[in-house]
């Protein structure tokens, strides 16, 4: 297909673009096959490029022959552009709704992306699972790399090697797999070096109402007990919805199959309800014109908060299990693609201080998110905006980061990385020229060819010029645990994200800037002092033999 | 004394709010001024030191299996939940607490028995130190507008003014005499800030006893002379700062507000603050979600918003937005009041003055603006703060809520304040304490009538002694000419964990940026120090330099002579230690409460504290000099 044929009027001299906090830009509006374009005449005026995949819905209305189109873009912003000519107006607003809401992957804009830079470590390299294991190796013995998966046929939503338990063959593995939702049998997420207590996770067994069992499968989490140990299963959903799935097939483990395991519900809620607490929360952001009761009164209903704070308290269960009761884990809701990965990478977090590196987190992004399965590209196909018919978006990733927010904001110091690389991760979660967020899981990668067709988000990023932006100045390593505290008053709006268009960031960017200029300043005279000394104690040699100390 | 029936009690158990953390067994202790719960656990002892002016209720709840309970309240937001092994115990400091935490008469107030071993003279300067007087000068009175009066220097004309006005110059002693008797308790219109810039000024008075019909000519006439005291602009503004119908109500009872016909170019506008009752009971809600153990996200964002609390904070900063825009961007002049003016008005004038002025976001400037506009203009500090056990319906949460506007402010502009959140605070824990006597009395008056010059110390000194503390180390002085526009949007005000749950340590954020960063400055003017005296003993090993003493020292060992240094504040703080006495507990140092960690320290022996406190930089100084040591080798 050609995208040109979509493309009605390309082009429109005299458009005015407004955008909050920022003045008005008079230009030219240019639309091709990606993006929309906004260029000024002027040099020193800003351009504005936008992806059509990041614009979630328009609007039009007409005063005259003065068409108005407003944009509400995925990443939240809210921008709107005044058009001369109806016909041109119209012409502009159902090309932008043609070209972004293209169904076909393939046609996509990572796999018309060139860089303009040059690839210097391969991001689809980052993440090595046979790397992975051999730390893991040099931990514990106990645990193997399997191919059962390797054709993507036990479970299509794993990736093709997974880790297991040393002393459960692959036709066991195939019988759990068979015992669980979507294949998705139990295997390794996190090995706590501190005391050899694991976590793993998996789907939903699928008892049904009769109460079917599997040996294999009760094998296979056993196998990760220690001799006279207990376990704890983590379901994140409440009893009486794991009651219900029983009636669809699924279920939750029996007590009497599963008597080494303690099993726990959380109430953490299903991703279908997700897209409305962000729909409402983002609609209370946008409206300036409430009390503050109403503004109050919204927030509490949107509920996005409650959501923030049943992740981390289920997270942070899932670490006092691990480090502070010495147990090992295991964590699923219904299909173990959404709240699972929620908990169990949140968990890492607490827990594990390599996943508070840039390095680490992307590996943590990579290898429970991406390779896990959870399908971005069923998720985030719409936000906040959209006026679509949902499908299963779901905003469980945006989630997921503004937990991280959360913990980054009451552990200022711990992180290598600051508010903005949680940001550009939602960004590009919903649009993006790079090809890592693309497909629902590995097999779908694969097929796509994305890392021959695609660059890697991580290729960009860990770029020496991009990874500046996203240092936190304050960062001292920290190798505890760190336990954030779940109080409702210790957990905030995430301003960065849903007030970004809304405020003015001038004075938080000062104090941004001062705080760098405070520790660098620091770091100069440290290294100042210390080169005067130097240079004292090697006169004091040369001249004073006699004198030195 | 004769009101402690105990002084010590053992066995004493402090619950705390998390029920998974175990309590160990402490020992409390009553003093004549303090409430001190001591626990050792371990090597670790850990004091709790509460003032019992703090302390704002006492009550025993219902006895349990495992003992007596006591809940104990404070004005400072703390709450304390005892457990007493033996009811006895638990009455006897029930009935002591009940008695100390309110006296009778201004003659218990800590402040008439502290004594920080200051002379007379430091005494008298410390209360010289801040100067209305001298703010008038600072903003360019007297000038051909405005001059400063002497008429109220017996308090004849308002005795709740302070004895020197602001007044327009063509204004005559029968117009202001005149406008007194019109005014609410004689509190007249007059200048609270002027703004030389623009020359508007903004002024405040009592609402006019107009009732339905009354009306003034020299009332009427002093309007007029603030009007013509700004040449820039035609009009003034009146601002009321009450909800339209109180106002109203009040002119039945001969109160009320100025009527427009009778006012030549005055525009009349209502700002919609509530009055103490509401305000006191908002806090009472707050304080109840506050407290709630863990609450759900939902019963928390449910119970802030039925609390009203952040809804009367942004009242507030409206009526304060108002007047700077008036001033700033109309030219024009302003008159605010309320019923009485000492308490809405106080909040909006000030909190204009902070909008406006970049002074006033100083640490001294906030010092100069609370005395102006709160302590000299009568706001009724001993009534508001409960300070002795009198009317508990005139008890209000005002003061409160100007820190919190000012909090708010910070929280938008993190780079115009010079101080920080510890030092807000720290003043409203002082305001309570009565450990100073600034915040005793009801209006300037009663101070004189007291002689809390002659009796108490100021707290402004002992404050700016401490200032290291309270240092905001993002303030920027090049944008201190601005004036601030905040955001009233709703959404940009937060609740103020560090004040409401100022005790609930785990609530807070786990590493402080804050502290992080004082630490980084102090860490840089020592290595500023350092620097020059290497620099110094570089240029006398070169020959550049004659050698002042002998051989050259190493580095380690000019540590002590660079304290001097006149450009390191926090230095000369630590060099004025307080002196030490062997002193009873009412002699408990600088801080009204305390939490240390610290070992096999008595809580009578308060000279453990002093010295610790103080010692502490000094401490950390040294240590940091070792590793600058083993760093250079």
């Amino acid at each position: 297909m050609e995208f040109a044929e979509l493309i009605k009027t390309p082009r429109v001299d005299g458009v005015d673009l407004h955008r909050p906090f920022m003045p008005t830009v008079e230009g030219t509006l240019c639309l091709t096959g990606h993006h929309l374009i906004l260029s000024s005449r002027q040099d020193n005026t800003e351009e504005l490029w936008l992806l059509h995949a990041n614009i979630d819905s328009i609007e039009k209305r007409f005063v005259g022959s003065l068409g108005t189109i407003i944009v509400k873009c995925k990443d939240l912003r809210v921008i709107q552009l005044d058009i001369p000519g109806m016909e041109e107006c119209l012409n502009i607003a159902s090309s932008i709704e043609a070209l972004s809401t293209l169904d076909s992957v393939s046609l996509m804009y990572p796999f018309f992306y060139r860089p303009l830079f040059e690839v210097i470590e391969d991001g689809w390299q980052l993440f090595v699972p046979e790397e992975a294991f051999k730390d893991l190796e040099s931990m514990t013995d106990e645990w193997r790399l399997s191919e059962v998966n390797k054709d993507f046929s036990v479970c299509p939503s794993y990736p093709s090697l997974l880790t297991v338990p040393k002393d459960i063959d692959d036709e066991s593995l195939c019988k759990a797999a068979s015992f669980r939702h979507g294949g998705r049998f139990p295997v390794l997420s996190y090995y706590h070096k501190k005391n050899g207590m694991v976590m793993m996770r998996a789907a939903q067994p699928l008892t049904g109402t009769n109460g079917r069992r599997c040996k294999e499968d009760e094998k296979l989490i056993n196998a990760t007990l220690c001799a006279g140990k207990r376990g704890y299963i983590i379901d994140t959903r409440t009893i009486a919805v794991a009651q219900q799935a029983k009636a669809r097939g699924g279920g939750f483990e029996q007590e009497a199959n599963y008597p080494q395991w303690r099993r726990i519900h959380k109430a953490i809620e299903r991703s279908n309800v997700l897209q409305d607490s962000l729909i409402k929360l983002v609609e209370a952001c946008n409206d300036q014109s409430h009390s503050m009761d109403r503004w109050l009164s919204k927030l509490e209903a949107s509920n996005w908060q409650s959501k923030v704070k049943e992740i981390l308290t289920t997270a942070c269960l899932a670490a006092q299990c691990i480090d502070r009761e010495g147990a090992s884990v295991l964590v699923h809701g219904t299909e173990g693609t959404d709240s699972t990965l929620q908990v169990t990478s949140l968990a890492q977090i607490i827990l594990d201080p390599a996943c508070r590196t840039i390095r680490g987190f992307e590996v943590l992004i990579e290898r429970e998110w991406l390779q896990a399965g959870h399908p971005f590209q069923q998720r985030c196909a719409q936000s906040a905006y959209s006026n679509g018919k949902p499908r299963s978006e779901a905003p469980v990733f945006l989630l997921f980061l503004d937990c991280v927010w959360q913990i980054l904001r009451q552990f200022p110091c711990s992180f290598q990385f600051n508010e903005n690389l949680l940001i550009m991760f939602f960004e590009h979660a919903y649009a993006s020229q790079f090809g890592t967020f693309l497909g629902n899981c590995v097999a779908e990668r694969v097929k796509l060819q994305l890392s021959q067709k695609t660059v890697s988000l991580w290729s960009w990023v860990n770029r020496p010029q991009e990874l500046e932006r996203f240092l936190n100045p304050l960062y001292e390593p920290n190798n505890l645990v760190i336990w954030p505290s779940v109080a409702p008053q210790s957990l905030l709006l995430w301003e960065g994200v849903f007030l970004r268009w809304n405020r003015s960031t001038k004075c938080l960017d000062e104090a941004c800037q001062e705080m760098v200029h405070i520790i660098e300043y620091n770091k100069e005279l440290q290294n100042k002092v210390n080169s005067l000394r130097r240079q004292l104690a090697q006169l004091e040699t040369e001249e004073s033999p006699l004198q030195t100390p | 004394m004769e009101h402690i029936i105990t002084p010590k009690v053992e066995y004493v158990k402090l619950l705390n709010k998390y029920a998974e953390k175990k309590s160990a067994l402490g020992t409390l202790y009553l003093t004549a001024t303090h409430l001190i719960y001591v626990e050792q656990t371990n090597n670790a002892r850990t004091e709790t030191w509460v003032l019992h002016h703090h302390i704002v209720s006492v009550e025993k709840l219902p006895l349990t299996a495992s003992g007596c309970p006591l809940l104990i309240r404070c004005k400072t937001f703390q709450l304390l939940h005892l457990l007493f092994q033996r009811e006895r115990d638990c009455q006897d400091v029930y009935q002591s607490l009940l008695r100390l935490s309110q006296p009778v008469k201004e003659e218990e107030l800590y402040a008439f028995l502290y004594n920080p071993h200051q002379n007379e003279e430091d005494r008298r300067q410390g209360w010289e130190f801040i100067s209305v007087a001298n703010d008038f000068s600072r903003m360019g009175l007297s000038n051909d507008y405005w001059e400063i009066s002497h008429l109220n220097k017996n308090y004849e004309i308002c005795s709740t003014y302070p004895s020197i006005l602001g007044v327009p110059k063509n204004a005559s002693v029968a117009v202001v005499t005149g406008s007194a008797k019109f005014r609410s308790r004689g509190r007249l219109p007059v200048l609270s800030y002027y703004h030389k810039d623009t020359k508007a000024a903004i002024c405040r008075c009592s609402q006019p006893l107009s009732g339905l019909t009354s009306r003034c000519v020299e009332d009427e006439q002093m309007l007029q002379a603030i009007s013509q005291a700004n040449p820039n602009c035609p009009f003034i503004y009146v601002v009321d700062t009450r909800p339209k119908l109180n106002a109203m109500a009040n002119r039945a009872a001969g109160k009320g507000y100025e009527n427009e016909d009778n006012y030549s170019n005055i525009r009349f506008q209502f700002q919609g603050i509530e009055n103490i009752h509401i305000m006191r009971n908002s806090l009472q809600k707050l304080l109840e979600v506050c407290s709630v153990k863990s609450p759900s996200m939902s019963d928390y964002l449910t119970g802030l918003e039925n609390s009203g609390w952040l809804r009367h904070i942004k009242s507030v900063m409206d009526a304060g937005v108002f007047l700077a825009k008036a001033v700033c961007e109309e030219r024009a002049s302003v008159l605010v009041h309320c019923s009485d003016g000492w308490d809405r008005t106080a909040q909006v004038c000030s909190l204009a003055c902070i909008l406006l002025d970049p002074y006033y976001r100083t640490i001294k400037g906030l010092m100069v603006l609370i005395e102006k506009e709160w302590i000299s203009f009568g706001h009724k500090f001993s009534h508001r703060c409960g300070h002795l056990d009198t009317d508990p319906k005139e008890v209000s949460p005002v003061f409160t809520q100007f820190l919190e506007c000012v909090w708010q402010l910070s929280e938008q502009f993190p780079c115009v304040f010079e101080f920080n959140e510890h030092y807000l605070i720290e003043i409203h824990n002082q305001v309570y304490a009565c450990q100073y006597g600034n915040f005793i009395g009801n209006c300037q008056k009663e101070r004189l009538d007291m002689r809390l010059h002659e009796k108490t110390f100021s707290l402004w000194p002992h404050l700016l002694k401490n200032q290291h503390l309270y240092r905001n180390p993002l303030y920027r002085r090049s944008l201190e000419s601005t004036v601030l526009r905040p955001s009233t949007l709703p959404l940009h005000f937060k609740f103020w964990c560090g004040m409401y749950n100022h005790y609930d340590r785990g609530m807070h954020p786990k590493q402080s940026v804050l502290d992080q960063l004082l630490s980084l400055t102090q860490k840089q003017e020592e290595g500023e120090r350092t620097m020059t005296e290497l620099q110094r003993q570089l240029a006398v090993a070169d020959g550049v330099l004659p050698d002042p003493s002998g051989p050259i020292n190493t580095p380690t060992e000019q540590d002590s002579p660079s304290e001097k240094t006149p450009t390191a504040p926090f230095v000369q703080s630590n060099g004025s230690c307080l002196p030490l006495v062997n002193g009873d507990a009412e002699e408990a140092g600088p801080g009204a409460e305390k939490c240390i960690d610290k070992e096999g320290a008595e809580p009578g022996a308060t000279e453990h504290d002093l010295t610790s406190s103080e010692d502490k930089p000094v401490s950390v100084e040294t240590e940091h000099s070792k590793e600058e040591v083993q760093e250079s080798s």
